[in-house]
């Protein structure tokens, strides 16, 4: 006897996901998925955006990781709120997760809220959070083969953020490799170069999360 | 994708179908796009696992996977996507059209054909008849 069922798999996670995205829709607050490998400098660029644009929109995070507070203390130093959850030995996020900490972000007073994903470009792509868009963050000493290794995470990201620009002269990295590469996957995706350490090329991206801060937009 | 985590989902749906039937479930099957693929024998071991000691232990499962479709937008051949070597086939262009990608979907389970009582509560049973 067979029985069709043709259920989504991961249907309880998606239900989460909606009701994560109608609860930062409803606060007019852009929510962006952070995802990268360890150490692509995600928390470095997610501080030095809330410290440059600090005038400009508040920005909240949610912090995801394996063990330890260590990077939303990072974020709190900035004086912007931060949330963490510890996802104890689990190497992503889910989105009952993120419904598990909703209560604890002011989001009305918030414009933009950044989810550090737990540090992998396999698992975290294939979880919708509820995020309204998604940042990938490469940096050059990590390699250019990253597209064509983990297309599935390049091709679901709305921005690709090459980060480390200023290690360039020192390691074998193709820019236009990764940019041809991560375009073949996803011709609408949006490429900065920056350097969260020197600053060098963030305006770019700035001008493309102001562009769509809605809040701030009125 | 993560096999671990699919494995335990697909089994609470199927524990929960055979509870509701009153029989012992053999096999199932999967389907998943490109972009979320499932590791065959990952999933499987996964499963195996999970449903050890429960009403799905020995089941089969079974993995389809199911092409992304793009169209060339040079020469405007449709064909299945690689994404591992995204390149139109023919005309070997890198500029084209892509699809929507297939949901991780559990399509069908296969019960046993004959109903096993044993294990399973009088009401439940009943709600079948």
């Amino acid at each position: 006897m067979k029985v069709s069922l043709n259920k989504k798999i991961l249907s309880k996670n998606e239900e989460c996901a909606l009701q994560n995205r109608a609860f930062f829709t409803e606060n007019n607050t852009l929510c962006l998925n952070v995802i990268s490998s360890p150490g692509s400098g995600k928390t470095t660029i997610i501080v030095r955006t809330i410290r440059e644009l600090k005038d400009k929109m508040k920005i909240g995070v949610i912090e995801g990781d394996i063990k330890t507070d260590t990077d939303a203390a990072k974020i709190r130093e900035t004086g912007a709120p931060a949330v963490q959850i510890e996802t104890r030995g689990a190497c992503h996020l889910s989105a009952q997760q993120v419904t598990s900490k909703l209560g604890a972000i002011s989001a009305g007073e918030l414009d933009v809220v950044f989810i550090e994903n737990v540090g992998n470009l396999v698992c975290a792509s294939d979880f919708d959070l509820g995020e309204q868009g998604r940042v990938v963050v490469l940096s050059v000493p990590e390699g250019d083969d990253k597209p064509t290794k983990y297309p599935g995470t390049f091709a679901k990201a709305n921005v690709l953020l090459i980060n480390k620009t200023d290690l360039l002269d020192h390691v074998e990295f193709d820019t236009d490799k990764v940019i041809s590469d991560a375009g073949k996957l996803n011709p609408d995706l949006k490429i900065f170069q920056i350097s969260a350490k020197t600053g060098q090329g963030m305006n770019g991206w700035y001008n493309w999360l102001l562009g769509l801060c809605t809040k701030t937009a009125k | 994708m993560h096999e671990m985590m699919v494995a335990q989902s697909i089994l609470s749906t199927i524990s929960a179908e055979a509870t509701k039937l009153s029989v012992k479930p053999i096999s199932a099957k999967i389907s998943c796009g490109q972009l979320n693929p499932i590791n065959d024998e990952a999933l499987n071991f996964a499963f195996e696992v999970a449903a050890k000691d429960t009403v799905c232990e020995g089941m089969k499962l079974e993995v389809e996977h199911i092409a992304l479709k793009a169209t060339c937008k040079k020469c405007g051949k449709g064909f299945d996507f690689d994404i591992y070597s995204p390149a139109c086939p023919d005309c070997r262009s890198e500029e084209f059209e892509i699809g929507p990608d297939a949901p991780l979907l559990l399509e069908e389970i296969e019960f046993e054909d004959n109903r096993q009582d044993e294990g399973f509560t009088e009401q439940e049973n009943s709600q079948q008849e």
